[in-house]
């Protein structure tokens, strides 16, 4: 069976270590400290201008100058940090946040990324994406594997307007998790029950199955 | 002494004229300036040319401006889910240049600290680079005029492109307190893109939650100095907590 959007965050929570600066995207990836193992200890980043981003508030707690990436009211935890945009970005692009999770439009098994642009349709805008996939260590995608239209949003080549090219590292999505390399995805798990035909049907790009 | 503190917004933005550029603090709707803003309003100027992260939300903030027609250029890195924005962008009625967020804080920030242009790693390999950004459509479907193509260089093995850096003739900042002489505190994550729009105007407005004697502000903890912030409008208590929420998400106890 295919994973379901929190089966996908639990998924993700195990890609986070110990002492980890991490930036997580708008949408599903917010899910994911709700699943973190309780031994595993990271700073989250938010690009508005936050480290040490906390769970949400109570309601007594709520403070509208106190928000994340995704406009939600947050809270902050001991050892937390506020500093402006310029200075925010700066630490994304000068390569000290360890771990970028992001959602997607499309995938190419080379790592680019298409997630801000469906030319004629939606202009969200790219955000911070544009510099993210360039500044942190590690990019991964956490996504469905398939469009609301049933077609693969993993490609050998993106359609749409790209965010980076060659930016994405691994691809997490209720089928499988891929990591990227230019001749095609490799395998490296399938969720539970999913075979290897159906994310092969499911991917149009090579697969290479490299499992343990 | 000098002293910087002016009666009212409606005076601090008296010389904002048709046309004029504004960099405008802010990110969704924490730490927008929306007195200044309204008051920019009420003046009644038009073809305003906006820098700023988003171009406020359905009815709030910038987005008064721009339903009323008096917007006509905006530099900013996210549309979402303002339909309004949206709409004149796709229809022609507004040119867009389309910008990452780090590269555009870091253009404000860099306007202000004299340095004209910065190499950047985002937008390599997209239509930032290649100049494919539709930056104003005809309103027949089709594209006025696309975004200027980036000049490329290789540093240390890896490419970068060249973004020119912004100054504008106002700014617009919203802060928490500031001293009569301009020093600036923010509040949590309303400081955003407030110092570095400050920093991008060449005659910057602060709307303060509160403002306080110089001295009373410990010199070891302004996050802007003075120097960058022309004049300070002190907010009504009405004014200083009006604060919307975009998504109010709370947890339960229990």
């Amino acid at each position: 069976m295919a994973l379901t959007r929190e089966g996908l965050a639990m998924r993700a929570s195990k890609e986070l270590r110990n002492g980890e600066y991490v930036n997580l995207g708008i949408g599903l990836p917010t899910l994911i400290p709700n699943y973190l193992d309780p031994s595993v200890s990271v700073i989250l980043h938010t690009e508005n201008g936050l480290l040490g981003v906390g769970p949400y508030p109570y309601p007594d707690e709520v403070d509208p100058d106190l928000i994340n990436a995704g406009k939600e009211v947050v809270t902050t935890l001991p050892g937390a940090s506020f500093f402006d945009s310029a200075l925010s970005f700066s630490m994304i692009r000068g390569g000290k946040v360890d771990l970028a999770i992001l959602g997607a439009m499309e995938v190419s098994c080379s790592g680019d990324l298409a997630n801000w642009i469906i030319p004629g349709k939606l202009v969200k805008g790219m955000g911070g994406a544009m510099d993210l996939v360039h500044g942190a260590k590690r990019v991964i995608v956490l996504m469905e594997h398939l469009s609301k239209n049933g077609k693969s949003k993993l490609l050998a080549k993106c359609s749409l307007p790209l965010t980076g090219t060659q930016v994405v590292h691994r691809v997490i999505t209720d089928l499988c998790v891929f990591d990227t390399s230019p001749k095609g995805f490799i395998l490296r798990e399938l969720a539970p029950d999913v075979t290897l035909e159906e994310v092969i049907k499911s991917t149009d790009a090579p697969v290479i199955d490299q499992r343990r | 002494m000098i002293n910087k503190v002016v009666n009212s917004a409606k005076d601090a933005v008296a010389d904002i004229g048709n046309g004029s550029s504004l960099a405008v603090g802010g990110f969704g709707l924490v730490g927008v300036p929306n007195v200044l803003i309204q008051a920019v309003f009420d003046t009644g100027v038009k073809d305003l040319s906006i820098v700023s992260n988003n171009c406020g939300v359905d009815g709030g903030g910038l987005g008064i401006l721009l339903e009323a027609g008096r917007i006509s250029k905006v530099r900013a890195s996210y549309i979402g889910t303002n339909k309004e924005f949206e709409r004149q962008y796709l229809e022609g009625l507004i040119e867009l240049e389309l910008t990452p967020q780090g590269t555009l804080a870091e253009k404000m920030r860099s306007g202000g600290a004299g340095i004209p242009a910065f190499y950047t790693p985002a937008g390599v390999g997209t239509w930032v680079e290649s100049g494919e950004l539709p930056v104003k459509f005809d309103g027949k479907g089709g594209v006025e005029r696309f975004s200027k193509p980036r000049e490329a260089r290789e540093f240390g093995g890896k490419k970068y492109i060249l973004e020119e850096t912004i100054t504008t003739d106002f700014a617009l900042v919203r802060a928490y307190k500031a001293d009569t002489q301009g020093n600036c505190v923010f509040r949590k994550t309303a400081r955003n893109f407030n110092p570095n729009a400050a920093m991008a105007g060449r005659v910057t407005i602060v709307e303060a939650e509160q403002i306080v004697e110089p001295g009373e502000l410990d010199p070891e903890a302004i996050h802007l100095p003075g120097i960058y912030v022309q004049r300070v409008v002190q907010l009504t208590k009405e004014q200083a907590t009006l604060k919307g929420i975009e998504q109010m998400t709370v947890r339960q106890r229990g």
